[in-house]
């Protein structure tokens, strides 16, 4: 009875809450329930007292099984102990119970008595010692995938792959190092053969060169001798003017491959030199424009004015714009998205370092990838919707490379139509008169650093706050550095981070002189 | 000498071409052919080698309780229910009950849902009992074998014992009028009261619009080491753990959870199945029960599974060498699971993978509507023409009485 009870209650208490066993179990007699209370609660407060006094949770279930005769079961009171070493448990007792099913075996097949290993009942939770990674096991797990994912790459990628062609016009200027490198380390993660064409307004210089040479790539340097101008429209003709030098030393040289525009401050993803090995002849992709203003504040006004414009429209359009090809809903090309130029009539930036949005062109280049063989002069299987290229008139006003066809529908779309934007469009600039160490180098190194009076930034404190570090005056080369006397000793002023400012270097400015310590005997040398 | 030279070269040339495994391409990965204990037997095509009849049952057994409660088409236990719709337009069947090698009796056992969706198995005893009896009295087939050439579709958690629970499961058996039957049913462990000898395991229904709609580029690189998504505590029933499972995805959670290599929790995230398929390996531990979709859903995904049960039989164990094509760890070795499966080779791995993308493989895990060639219904029909010829001692002598209809539960014998 007691027994019974038992069983149906920590079974009820096992069972799924949504599940509702109905008349099938066993009823309990209703006059026996409350004394069937009472001994489970005195039952429930020994095993508790038994717990605290051991330290762990002494199960109830040694009472059942200890009990327990029950015929629908066929219970071993041998019940075997499973021991599970050397591990952790989260709980001590850990139960098992073999059931013969011999009973219920009535198949024609071979009656042998069957005992199954796997036993029916509560398991210890097994943890090991150390359960936390093995760096080793780490490392393997790691070669496998690389194998795995190089041999998806072997089987769905490419099978034959073309070289790729880069096109990038630039010129010295401060940024040039940072756009530079920063397309450098795109072009040297591309997995397929490249060739790097560098074209350079003001001449092939020197500066450009150790730029590029640490690539490591295989690259072609060439000079226009115009310089760069200083307004954003010039500037792009004559990056036109530059590409398309390129373009026919490509002729030229008869290099054979997808010939691609890398402008120098874009930044490109790796499934944009993966996708454009699909092209056949002439392909555009989707370029996300980040035209920007460099005055922050008016850059969140506009957003907000956009905004504003955005709900007064009722357009859904996405917060990037995107430049791009246009298609229906068979995947066909219809035409090109391009940039909306009319939030910033008027506020765009003219020259090159003005603080305004930046817009690009119509249709900028680097969208476009084209096949070199279009430009060479004998090709076999080159289609007739392809002008000549040794025979292009630039002064006819060449914008963009769809002057280079005769049938502008021809051109291919890539990445999903134009779905996925591969690659960034940005323009930044420093200022025109921004100057920066040649090659980055600073030699030789500086010892004293000084803070500057008149920054650009605000709020600099006249006083100077920083140490010197040695007395020595330095003057070498024309550069020369202005020794400041030591901090005074009752000074409790709160030092402010070191700054130097590039366009200060070749002309040292005087720090306030106030400080001069009484008593400092050091030596000063200005310039 | 010239002749005979060149007869000897012509044979050995076709000794050689016909011991070399054929490479099929399709959709553009190598794969490998599949062959079994049985043999090569994924795309065998079981019309004009079985006939099967399919008893009239009224429809209280198998329409009008699909009626109550149209859930039963699309969770996991829905073979029942398709089984029956496949058989009843496929060419195996026959309308002539004495040329019919296989009798199937359509009633829906798994149909009675819980609200939250969960099937209840205490009225299905009965309902069983209560088609057995309707077509013992009506049609002479079912005295003359004693139900050796019937075949019943049981998907539920432990099959013909019909509980959810194990040890209740265990203590009722196989049902005694079902102990000479062929079942097919989605349980299957060895040496169990449940697994019947000669029982087709199936896999569970897994909806195949759903997997189909979740597909991704394949060229998209597997970055995932190990998934898993599921529970490891079920709180509900068992919160210390060591019930469920027997203690083996408390295991794992606890050995596993802040190893980077495995991608396990409990969510239920949207990109479930495009996971999947940007994973190497996907955990398919046992539940309550040993089988789980998730087997399914890793072959059509492509992503190795991992099982930890032991002693469980797969879906179609002698036409599918699960051994080459997953990976098995004892319950016991779990703790080690990074060890063994950093341990595979990288060529082994590779071609698993090949193996998983054979399309009959992952043709063979579904149940497509209407149904296609060597998929799972085409499979279970395989099975049972695998089966056929029947043995003498199917048939009973005259007179002569096997099965005990009074056996069992006594609440089973109430009428339903």
């Amino acid at each position: 009875m007691k027994l019974s009870a038992l069983h149906q209650s920590y079974l009820n208490r096992r069972s799924n809450s949504f599940r509702s066993p109905t008349s099938v179990d066993s009823s309990v007699d209703g006059s026996g329930k409350s004394l069937i209370a009472v001994f489970w609660l005195i039952l429930h407060c020994l095993c508790c007292l038994i717990s605290l006094v051991l330290g762990f949770r002494f199960s109830r279930l040694v009472f059942f099984f200890l009990f327990s005769t029950s015929s629908t079961t066929n219970l071993y009171s041998s019940a075997p102990f499973r021991p599970d070493l050397p591990v952790k448990h989260l709980d001590v007792h850990t139960l098992g119970r073999r059931l013969d099913p011999g009973a219920n075996n009535l198949t024609v097949a071979a009656a042998t008595a069957k005992s199954s290993r796997v036993v029916v009942g509560r398991h210890g939770i097994r943890i090991r010692p150390w359960p936390h990674p093995n760096p080793v096991e780490v490392m393997k797990a790691h070669q496998i995938i690389e194998r795995v994912q190089n041999e998806q790459k072997t089987v769905f990628g490419m099978k034959t792959s073309k070289m790729v062609i880069a096109v990038t016009p630039t010129y010295v200027r401060t940024f040039q190092a940072l756009h530079l490198t920063g397309v450098m380390h795109s072009l040297m993660l591309v997995p397929y053969d490249l060739v790097w064409v560098v074209v350079e307004a003001g001449g092939a210089t020197n500066e450009t060169a150790s730029i590029i040479a640490k690539s490591g790539l295989r690259t072609i340097h060439l000079g226009v001798d115009q310089r760069m101008p200083n307004t954003w429209e010039d500037r792009s003709k004559l990056e036109v003017f530059m590409r398309l030098q390129a373009l026919r030393v490509v002729k030229e040289e008869k290099l054979d491959g997808i010939v691609m525009f890398a402008d120098d401050s874009n930044m490109h993803s790796m499934e944009f030199f993966d996708e454009i090995q699909n092209v056949k002849w002439f392909g555009t992709v989707s370029v996300g424009i980040l035209a920007h203003s460099g005055n922050a504040e008016e850059m969140v006004m506009s957003m907000d004015k956009r905004k504003e414009m955005e709900k007064e429209a009722e357009e859904d359009s996405s917060s990037l714009p995107v430049q791009g090809p246009a298609c229906n809903s068979t995947d066909q090309l219809i035409g090109w998205h391009i940039f909306n130029t009319l939030p910033y009539a008027g506020k765009s930036a003219v020259y090159i370092d003005d603080v305004a949005a930046v817009l690009p062109q119509k249709l900028e280049w680097s969208g476009f990838v084209l096949n070199s063989r279009l430009l060479w002069e004998e090709a076999e299987n080159k289609p007739e919707w392809v002008k000549d290229f040794g025979s292009l008139n630039e002064n006819e006003g060449v914008e963009s490379p769809l002057s280079l066809l005769k049938d502008p529908s021809m051109v291919e779309p890539l990445g999903s139509c134009g779905r996925q934007v591969l690659l960034w469009w940005l323009r930044v600039e420093a200022r025109a008169d921004s100057k920066f160490p040649p090659g980055w180098i600073i030699d030789p190194p500086l010892e004293i650093t000084v803070a500057a009076k008149r920054t650009p930034w605000p709020d600099v404190p006249p006083e100077p706050p920083t140490k010197t570090k040695d007395q020595m005056p330095l003057s070498h080369g024309g550069k020369t550095v202005v020794v400041i006397p030591k901090q005074q000793q009752h000074s409790t002023k709160i030092r402010k981070p070191k700054r130097r400012s590039k366009r200060n270097k070749h002309e040292p400015k005087l720090t306030d002189t106030t400080q001069v310590s009484s008593s400092s005997s050091k030596r000063q040398e200005r310039n | 000498m010239k002749l005979w030279s060149w007869v000897l070269i012509f044979i050995v040339c076709n000794l050689t071409f016909s011991t070399i495994s054929a490479f099929r391409l399709s959709r553009s990965q190598p794969t490998e052919r599949i062959s079994g204990s049985a043999g090569d037997v994924l795309e065998d095509d079981p019309v004009g080698r079985l006939k099967v009849f399919v008893y009239e049952l009224p429809s209280k057994y198998n329409k009008k309780i699909l009626q109550k409660d149209p859930r039963c088409l699309n969770h996991m236990f829905a073979a029942e229910i398709y089984m029956q719709r496949f058989l009843l337009s496929s060419p195996v069947r026959t309308l002539n009950p004495e040329e019919a090698d296989w009798f199937y009796v359509p009633v829906y056992t798994t149909c009675d849902l819980t609200p939250n969706g969960l099937p209840l198995p205490f009225k299905s005893p009965r309902m069983m009992r209560s088609a057995i009896q309707l077509i013992a009295s009506n049609w002479p087939y079912w005295n003359r074998t004693e139900g050796a050439d019937h075949f019943f579709v049981v998907p539920h958690d432990f099959g013909a014992c019909f509980h959810y629970q194990e040890e209740k499961a265990i203590g009722r058996g196989i049902l005694t009028l079902l102990q000479r039957a062929t079942l097919v049913q989605t349980f299957g462990q060895r040496n169990h009261v449940c697994l019947k000898e000669g029982s087709i395991t199936v896999p569970p229904y897994a909806p195949p619009q759903k997997m189909q709609s979740h597909l991704i580029p394949e060229k998209t690189p597997r970055s995932i080491f190990v998934y898993f998504r599921g529970l490891f505590y079920d709180v509900g029933n068992d919160p210390e753990g060591g019930y469920y499972a027997r203690g083996a995805r408390a295991a794992v959670w606890e050995n596993f959870k802040d190893n980077p290599l495995f991608d396990i929790s409990t969510e239920h995230p949207t990109t479930y199945y495009e996971d999947m398929q940007r994973a190497i390996f996907c955990l398919c531990p046992l539940g309550w029960a040993p089988w789980s979709p998730r087997l399914v859903e890793a072959v059509i995904f492509g992503c190795i599974p991992v099982i930890i049960a032991d002693d469980i039989v797969l879906p179609f164990a002698d036409a599918i060498p699960w051994e080459e094509i997953g990976v098995f760890v004892d319950e016991k070795d779990v703790p080690y699971l990074d060890t063994i499966l950093t341990s595979i080779p990288p060529e082994v791995i590779l071609r698993k993978q090949r193996l998983l993308a054979n399309p009959s493989m992952k043709q063979a895990m579904l149940f497509p509507q209407p149904a296609q060639p060597g998929d799972a219904f085409h499979q279970v029909l395989n099975g049972l023409a695998r089966k056929l010829p029947h043995e003498k001692s199917v048939y009973l002598r005259p007179g002569e009485k096997l099965l005990n209809w009074t056996a069992g539960p006594v609440a089973d014998l109430k009428p339903w």
